[in-house]
């Protein structure tokens, strides 16, 4: 059998969580939960971390596997670790908390420095009352034209779908075009 | 009679039994799997420790030990290099830094550390230098080995369990049909789960994540008993050092592969 991965990352809370339960055919961890600055101190190689994992079987020869990953920027050497091998990555930001675009951009950075994978950026709550315009989001994030970003809620199954195609119609542009 | 020998016959808990009950002075080095091994004792006490690449340097012990920070090490190794660490030691207590028992207490345990790594080393020759003592420029302890020894038979043993469960490492993972909830892996545990696949095998992923046997035992052990993976025959596949994007090297199969996956997440 055939794997792939896909990683869902962004700052935390931003829905990742939610992101992947929609489209996981098995039940997601759900466990991000706020840490007190005492942990903050000791982060170890046996301290837990938790992340997210979806499945999605294609058929009986393929499964895409979704990682989200921590959000917390103490766990970013998990970021490396899951960066390695995937076929691309969604960055997920909070359209209604404009005071994570910082740190949604930090960690687009640095993923795009771990792997030069396509990816696309997801702008979630957007149906949301005081969510962003897709626009003001982008300038916010100082996103190039060219970078996908596009609108998300993440309880709603098909604008899931959407980001993850068109994180593969990204891919698939990337392979014809001989990179 | 010289000291030597090979760990597939006399394992480390037993060589540290008998240089405890020998009160032997002198350093045990072994050639492990990838790196070599010092250990030095004196009257059957462990003196200092150090192992592969590091120098066992009191800097590095104390940096390890998040006593001094990355830019404290830098500029310790930049400027102070000519200092014996007993030198340094001094330099760093007087300038506040760390205190006397801070030093004893770390470097302790970092030469325990070096010795609790070898408990996973099942293959490596050894031998037992009398002549040999701790470089001078270091600082020396004075350990008792039983609790050393205590903590690497139970190591053993454990080790002995895992082997029955998982004879194996030519064997391969897959993934359960069970839902995975509430999964709270460590590190090293999800840096397996990014493996799990039947073409990779249990010896593949171990020297890819540079886990020892024994670690990727224990690993595996707590996947397969949490339901997480099962184990599976081995498939023949090439060495998988790192993963890579796709399963397949062929640009054809590549975008098959990816026009699958829109098809499907489009039926979802």
């Amino acid at each position: 059998m055939q794997t792939v991965k896909m990683v869902v990352t962004g700052p935390f809370s931003a829905g990742k969580t939610q992101f992947i339960q929609s489209v996981s055919e098995i039940d997601v961890v759900a466990t991000e939960r706020k840490i007190s600055s005492d942990e903050e101190r000791s982060v170890k190689s046996s301290t837990t971390v938790a992340m997210d994992f979806g499945r999605i079987t294609v058929d009986e020869d393929l499964v895409l596997y979704l990682f989200g990953t921590p959000g917390q920027k103490r766990f970013d050497f998990m970021w490396e670790i899951l960066s390695e091998g995937m076929l691309g990555f969604i960055v997920m930001v909070d359209s209604t908390r404009p005071e994570t675009f910082r740190e949604a951009r930090s960690i687009l950075e640095t993923f795009r420095a771990y792997a030069p994978t396509p990816f696309v950026v997801a702008a979630n709550k957007q149906d949301a009352e005081d969510a962003w315009e897709l626009e003001d989001v982008r300038h916010a994030l100082r996103l190039d034209n060219k970078i996908k970003l596009l609108p998300c809620v993440a309880t709603d199954k098909n604008t899931v779908k959407t980001v993850l195609l068109e994180l593969l119609y990204s891919i698939l542009k990337e392979m014809d075009a001989g990179k | 009679m010289a000291l030597r020998g090979n760990l597939r016959d006399i394992t480390i808990t037993q060589l540290l039994n008998l240089v405890h009950l020998a009160s032997k002075t002198g350093t045990l080095v072994v050639d492990g799997p990838s790196e070599q091994a010092y250990i030095s004792f004196r009257d059957g006490k462990l003196a200092y420790a150090r192992v592969g690449r590091e120098d066992g340097s009191l800097a590095l012990v104390l940096h390890k030990a998040n006593k001094i920070n990355a830019n404290q090490y830098r500029a310790i190794a930049d400027r102070a290099g000519q200092m014996t660490d007993k030198e340094l030691g001094l330099l760093l207590i007087n300038a506040g830094y760390v205190t006397q028992e801070d030093i004893l207490l770390n470097l302790q345990g970092y030469f325990t550390e070096v010795v609790r790594r070898l408990f996973s080393w099942v293959e490596g020759i050894f031998r037992f230098e009398n002549d040999m003592l701790p470089p001078q420029d270091r600082i020396s302890v004075r350990l008792d080995l039983e609790n050393i020894i205590i903590e690497g038979s139970r190591q053993l043993r454990e080790l002995e369990q895992l082997q029955d469960e998982i004879p194996s490492l030519d064997m391969s993972l897959k993934f359960t049909e069970r839902p995975l909830t509430n999964v709270n892996l460590s590190v090293d545990e999800w840096k397996v789960v990014k493996f799990v696949d039947p073409k990779n095998t249990l010896r593949q992923i171990a020297n890819t994540n540079r886990l020892s046997e024994i670690e990727i035992r224990r690993i595996v052990y707590g996947l397969l008993q949490a339901g997480l993976v099962e184990m599976y025959r081995p498939v023949s596949a090439p060495v998988q050092q790192s993963p890579k994007q796709f399963p397949t090297q062929n640009k054809e199969e590549q975008k098959s592969l990816i026009n699958k996956l829109i098809g499907r997440i489009r039926s979802l």
